[in-house]
């Protein structure tokens, strides 16, 4: 149990995140192309807006500032899980090569539909989550060793080592696409939020809402799980079951957070760990910080690409990946 | 004194078939000459062997096919063979120095680094001649390396395979995006790309006249110093041990790593996996010795990446497939293997 200290950092965490949160949405709906002051904002939400303000906000920006957010939300719970089932403070969806499996489906599904047919809003996400669930199942099988288990340095081996093939894969099948898809491609993999309308955000949706509190639900079981093997099993834990299932939730949040946004790397790496040490490594405690962190880093990222090349911007996922980069590069000196 | 150094090289058994390494050679050069025979053969015009043979030693410029051999495809075969004795050579080294059997130009930065430094000669210098292009690209692939090994070096723990491969990898991911987004911003996302996959198609003669002297350079020199390699490979402290200035040992041939991966990345792009897997291949064949695994691997390394490209060129034809995505199809399972195999070890 938590004691009053424990739990009031948690809610000082929370809340600081919270207006950290805001601030940046007001910051991302005030800069950039055709954007609103604070008070133009203000009003349009009371809804008292001009139809102009009313475009702006609802149809350009509130969907894509969503969008970030859920993604941002999945790939830190993702990261979450997966560092603390791996024992290794380094995983991320995006290291241990999951992504790079959603993007070659995506870029194998752009091969057969086109980019504007209407079902690709829905199905896309689904294909991503075939791509990442067989490359986590390779992965798993590829590093898993009789008597050993998986073990951590392996695991990222193998993933590093993959995401390589796969990419290599993508790279050959998108240099077959036409100049419309590829270049769709191209941003895909680089990590542009390209899902700005509210059909992106319906799509993702249902997949956060249900698998982040699914997650959160089962914090104890990670606590444990983030034990040594034999202490999960002496609590009762059914370690094999709650791990495998644990997993593929991870694949599927990162699969369909990648699906809308892109391939984005290190969101899943960073918030967890900067959840950790702002309230502990309970994962009661630390979970939903760090799914709000997720959310800040992605659209803080998000809106800095958008702002330094108006309007078609920098990727979200080349900003996080330079800020993320230094930051896991920092870990690895640290560890 | 003496005894100290028969009893270091005996602990570490250098065992060497210089039988073995003597006919790799033979054979790999045999070999080679008769794939890139093969290679010049095969694809969109069908040419048989006796035009190829006829039309290298007599070139007649009033006939199609001659003109198709020594101005598209020779150069291009020619053009595979260097850039794969580069890599072969540059991650022998590699593994030998760090005694890191994952090492390999790709997966430490250094071709990264160099598809950044290209990244930003395209942006700003489109101009710029082939001597500058791969200048440059040096440049690059040592910003990549001192980054990784700056960064391996600085944690407590020293430079273990595990965290020099996660070093590699951050750095790669940052270099790459920084590239990227550069490409993005000038909009040359689409001629980088293709390039970046790794493509041979476009090479000439005046690239080669540039870049194969500055290999075969490179590969003598690593020759010269495969004695002290060798003794390297076991270990700073045993090659203190015997006398060795490992420091400028280590600084000669580490420039030769980046002027080799630099050459090679400058002509065909990042591809990955050649400087990884030759060197094991040859390793397993020849011994631990590096005065025959480095001249070996080159061979082999030449082989390799002609058959690759001509698997490239003509798998999917008229399509080319980019040679770094079938190396890396051809690489990734050895990877897996050497990943599995050393896992535990490793860290």
């Amino acid at each position: 149990m938590m004691n009053a200290r424990q739990i009031k950092r948690v809610r000082v965490a929370t809340f600081a995140a919270i207006s950290l949160l805001i601030a940046i949405f007001i910051v991302s709906v005030a800069t950039g192309f055709a954007s609103l002051t604070p008070s133009e904002l203000f009003r349009t939400i009371i809804g008292q807006g001009t139809p102009r303000e009313n475009l702006i906000l609802f149809e350009f920006r509130l969907p894509r500032i969503f969008v970030a957010i859920l993604a941002g939300m999945g790939l830190a719970v993702s990261g979450a899980i997966l560092q603390s089932i791996t024992k290794n403070p380094l995983s991320d969806p995006g290291i241990l090569g999951i992504n790079a499996g959603s993007g070659l489906m995506v870029v194998v599904y752009i091969m057969f539909f086109t980019v504007e047919s209407s079902s690709f809003l829905y199905v896309l996400p689904l294909f991503a989550l075939a791509g990442g669930l067989a490359t986590a199942a390779v992965i798993y099988v590829m590093s898993y060793k009789k008597g050993e288990g998986v073990e951590p340095t392996r695991l990222v081996l193998v993933g590093v080592g993959l995401a390589a093939a796969l990419y290599g894969a993508t790279l050959t099948l998108s240099t077959r696409l036409d100049m419309e898809d590829y270049s769709f491609m191209a941003n895909w993999m680089a990590g542009r939020i390209w899902g700005d309308d509210w059909i992106f955000v319906l799509s993702l949706l249902p997949w956060i809402l249900l698998l982040v509190p699914y997650t959160m639900f089962k914090s104890n079981v990670l606590n444990t799980l983030n034990l040594h093997e034999n202490v999960s099993v002496g609590v009762g834990v059914n370690v094999g079951r709650e791990r495998i299932l644990l997993i593929m939730v991870a694949v599927a949040l990162a699969s369909a957070s990648v699906a809308v946004s892109g391939g984005i790397a290190f969101v899943g790496l960073m918030s967890p760990h900067i959840a950790r040490s702002l309230v502990g490594p309970r994962h009661q405690a630390f979970l939903p910080v760090a799914a709000l962190i997720g959310a800040i880093l992605l659209l803080a990222a998000d809106t800095i690409g958008r702002v330094i090349l108006d309007p078609s911007g920098i990727p979200a996922g080349i900003i996080v990946t330079i800020i993320g980069a230094p930051y896991f590069m920092y870990l690895l000196a640290k560890k | 004194m003496f005894k100290t150094k028969i009893k270091l090289i005996k602990d570490n058994k250098v065992y060497s078939r210089p039988a073995v390494g003597s006919a790799i050679l033979l054979m790999g050069f045999a070999l080679l000459l008769l794939s890139i025979g093969l290679a010049i053969s095969v694809g969109a015009a069908k040419i048989n062997f006796l035009t190829v043979w006829n039309s290298i030693l007599n070139y007649d410029p009033t006939r199609e096919a001659d003109r198709i051999i020594v101005s598209l495809r020779l150069p291009r075969e020619l053009g595979a063979a260097i850039v794969g004795a580069g890599f072969a050579v540059s991650g022998a080294i590699m593994q030998g120095m760090t005694r890191n059997p994952l090492a390999d130009p790709g997966l430490l930065g250094l071709n990264a680094g160099a598809s950044l430094a290209l990244a930003c000669v395209f942006a700003f210098n489109t101009g710029a001649n082939y001597l500058t292009v791969m200048v440059i690209s040096f440049i690059g692939a040592g910003i990549g390396a001192a980054m990784v090994f700056g960064l391996g070096s600085m944690s407590r723990g020293g430079l273990t395979p595990i965290r020099i491969t996660l070093a590699g990898a951050a750095v790669s991911a940052l270099l790459s995006s920084l590239g990227e987004g550069i490409a993005l911003y000038f909009k040359l996302s689409q001629d980088l790309a293709f390039w970046t996959a790794g493509g041979v198609s476009g090479t000439n003669w005046e690239q080669l006249k540039i870049i194969v002297p500055v290999v075969i350079v490179g590969i003598a020199v690593a020759v010269m110093f495969s004695r002290q390699l060798t003794i390297l490979s076991f270990g700073e402290e045993v090659a203190k041990g015997l006398g060795q200035r490992t420091l400028l040992t280590k600084c000669i041939l580490m420039t030769v790593v980046l002027i080799l991966a630099g050459a090679a990345v400058s002509l065909v792009g990042a591809i990955a996996f050649v400087g990884l897997m030759v060197p094991h291949i040859v390793r397993f064949l020849v011994g631990t010795d590096y005065r025959w695994i480095i001249p070996c691997s080159a061979i082999f390394g030449s082989v390799l990446m002609v058959l690759a490209d001509t698997f490239a060129r003509t798998v999917n034809a008229p399509y080319e497939t980019p040679v770094g995505a079938v190396v890396a199809m051809i690489g990734v399972p050895f990877f897996l293997y050497l990943a599995r195999k050393g896992g535990r070890k490793l860290s």
